[in-house]
């Protein structure tokens, strides 16, 4: 028999996280790298209608871990459910997407089995026989290439973002569906979640701005915000910030860009004074244009940057307003 | 509520990073500071302490530089601190760190461990979880309030894209904690001085090592990113710079 990828996708609240789709195209790759057979799973309650949907990829099999227990999810009943579909099925690699549920329960699932899981994966590389896995490193200004050294299975999670979503292959015909029942014991589920909800209604939605002025670390002091303020009023943008500012209350949290706050792809993005950690820029890296205003030269927003400028915000942004406006005025 | 916070110590956000001889780790010639979400985690426990009473007890692992974030651990309030010592501490993956910490408080009772949701340096977000496994207790993560009650505790758990959720757990359990769940206070003087005085536990690695195997990831190599983009930079006076991005503003992104 040879060996298993299994690509375990996540459905949450009754939809399919589409970051899915993104570490089925990984997937793809890995075994078309590695000769190994691709085989797809989704855990939950009657979970059949998303096997369905990923059977339609290719994929040799689709398997639906099916138990009652699984919804509302919680560690304790995924870790449960999967620990023994896995040593079921002993797949040579474990794929998922690192999403706040998988973090939540992935941990503790390679735990139970006396493994580990590489986390938050952006890449793979395949070098002599050998797969290693790249992950960003010190907030992204380094990056490391990680290796097994335990035994199968191999638990790996990869970063929102880090394979397309919609180049995941499409079969040229529906894989099989299989339903796996597991048991979870009375017991094992010791946490009681609640309805998930949404804090107060979004005042502004910022996924519709076209250009976003967005403000970090950088501005040193809540009443420096006026400055970005005023750039943002001359070009018509939106103001928006990175999680620190918005913690510091600074700005309200609905203008917050991130994994924690909201995901945007503006035509222009500008970034004043934020140095780029993963948290961030997985919430706008699709911007059409990036530019960056960072004193740091080393600062990882430059990696993305369509246009960089090292040096001081405080003394770039007045005369950008004054350009700005000019160039409004027809001058 | 007893309650543990585990707290790392990790180059400081802005320091200039070099790889070492190895390539697989960087020169620690550098400055460091505490791991911004274990602060947090950190000052939440003072405060669970201060409605509930109990105790807060700081653990970190680390070279003799780690026992820094102890220190102001204590000078905030913390009761006392564990530090396991030891260089070889910086390189243990997740799983051993985990370990290492289980078997240096296998004689303490806690009714809660913290920790914060990830670290600067690493970034792995596992260990809290590992160790709630390797303890046999329930975890929550990613946590932005939490409410004693009766039956144990009520938790508000941080979902993605503003979305959150209500979780009723009970104790022992352990929390990993998001930056922001509070606003962070101040050392005073007084607790400065204070701290001198209050207890810290040494572990050496021989004390824990039975807990602990090889590494099961490992770090073949470590380097500065490739740059996927072809990123322009603007140079110039600040006037210069200025029209220049006006420039780009107008002529290429076509926003004005």
């Amino acid at each position: 028999m040879s060996d298993t990828i299994l690509v375990v996708v996540e459905q949450r609240e009754g939809k399919l996280n589409r970051v899915s789709w993104e570490t089925l195209t990984a997937g793809q790759a890995l075994a078309a790298e590695t000769g190994w057979t691709l085989e797809a799973a989704v855990a939950g309650s009657g979970v059949a209608n998303f096997a369905n949907e990923v059977a339609a990829k290719k994929v040799a099999k689709v398997h639906a871990i099916e138990s009652p227990r699984l919804e509302p999810y919680t560690p304790d009943a995924f870790s449960s459910a999967l620990k023994q579909f896995i040593e079921l099925k002993q797949p040579k690699l474990v794929l998922m997407p690192h999403t706040y549920q998988v973090r939540d329960f992935v941990p503790k699932l390679a735990t139970a089995m006396g493994r580990t899981a590489i986390s938050d994966c952006i890449g793979y590389k395949k070098e002599g026989g050998k797969l290693l896995f790249t992950r960003q490193m010190f907030q992204g200004k380094l990056a490391a290439d990680v290796s097994f050294t335990c035994d199968a299975p191999w638990f790996v999670t990869f970063q929102n973002g880090a394979f397309r979503g919609d180049k995941a292959e499409a079969g040229a015909s529906p894989a099989p569906v299989e339903t796996v029942n597991v048991q979870i014991a009375d017991g094992v589920i010791r946490n009681k979640p609640q309805e998930v909800f949404k804090e107060a209604k979004q005042a502004v939605d910022l996924t519709q701005a076209e250009i976003i002025i967005s403000v970090g670390r950088g501005i040193k002091e809540q009443k420096n915000i006026e400055l970005a303020k005023q750039l943002a009023e001359a070009l018509g943008g939106e103001l928006a910030a990175s999680r620190p500012i918005c913690d510091s209350g600074w700005l309200p949290m609905d203008r917050q860009i991130g994994s924690s706050g909201q995901t945007v792809a503006p035509k222009l993005y500008l970034a004043l004074g934020i140095s780029g950690a993963i948290q961030h820029i997985v919430g706008m890296k699709g911007s059409r244009t990036i530019i960056a205003i960072n004193k740091d030269s080393e600062a990882p927003i430059f990696e993305i940057a369509d246009f960089a400028v090292v040096g001081n915000l405080f003394d770039i942004v007045p005369p950008l307003i004054e350009e700005v406006k000019k160039a409004k005025a027809g001058g | 509520m007893k309650i543990l916070v585990c707290m790392k110590q990790v180059p400081q956000k802005d320091a200039p990073l070099k790889l070492n001889e190895s390539g697989a780790w960087i020169r620690e010639d550098v400055s460091y500071e505490v791991n911004e979400p274990d602060a947090f985690a950190l000052e939440e426990a003072l405060r669970q302490k201060e409605k509930h009473g109990g105790e807060v007890v700081v653990i970190t692992s680390g070279p003799p530089r780690a026992q820094q974030v102890l220190r102001e651990a204590l000078a905030k309030g913390a009761d006392r601190a564990i530090h396991l010592e030891d260089n070889a501490f910086v390189g243990l993956d997740a799983l051993n760190t985990a370990r290492a910490f289980a078997a240096a408080i296998k004689d303490e009772t806690f009714d809660l461990i913290f920790t914060g949701l990830q670290s600067d340096d690493y970034g792995y977000a596992q260990t809290g979880v590992v160790l709630a496994e390797l303890l046999g207790w329930p975890h929550a993560t990613i946590i932005m309030q939490i409410e004693k009650n009766d039956a144990g505790i009520r938790v508000k758990r941080e979902l993605e894209a503003g979305y959150f959720q209500f979780v009723e757990m009970p104790l022992p359990a352990v929390l990993t904690i998001q930056s922001g769940i509070n606003k962070l206070r101040y050392a005073t003087l007084i607790g400065i001085k204070q701290a001198k005085n209050k207890p810290l536990r040494k572990v050496a690695m021989a004390e824990v090592q039975s807990a602990v195997s090889a590494n099961l990831q490992k770090i073949e190599r470590l380097y500065v990113p490739q740059k996927t983009k072809n990123t322009e930079f603007l140079e110039g006076s600040a006037g210069e710079v200025a029209r220049k991005l006006v420039d780009k503003l107008r002529n290429e992104v076509r926003v004005l």
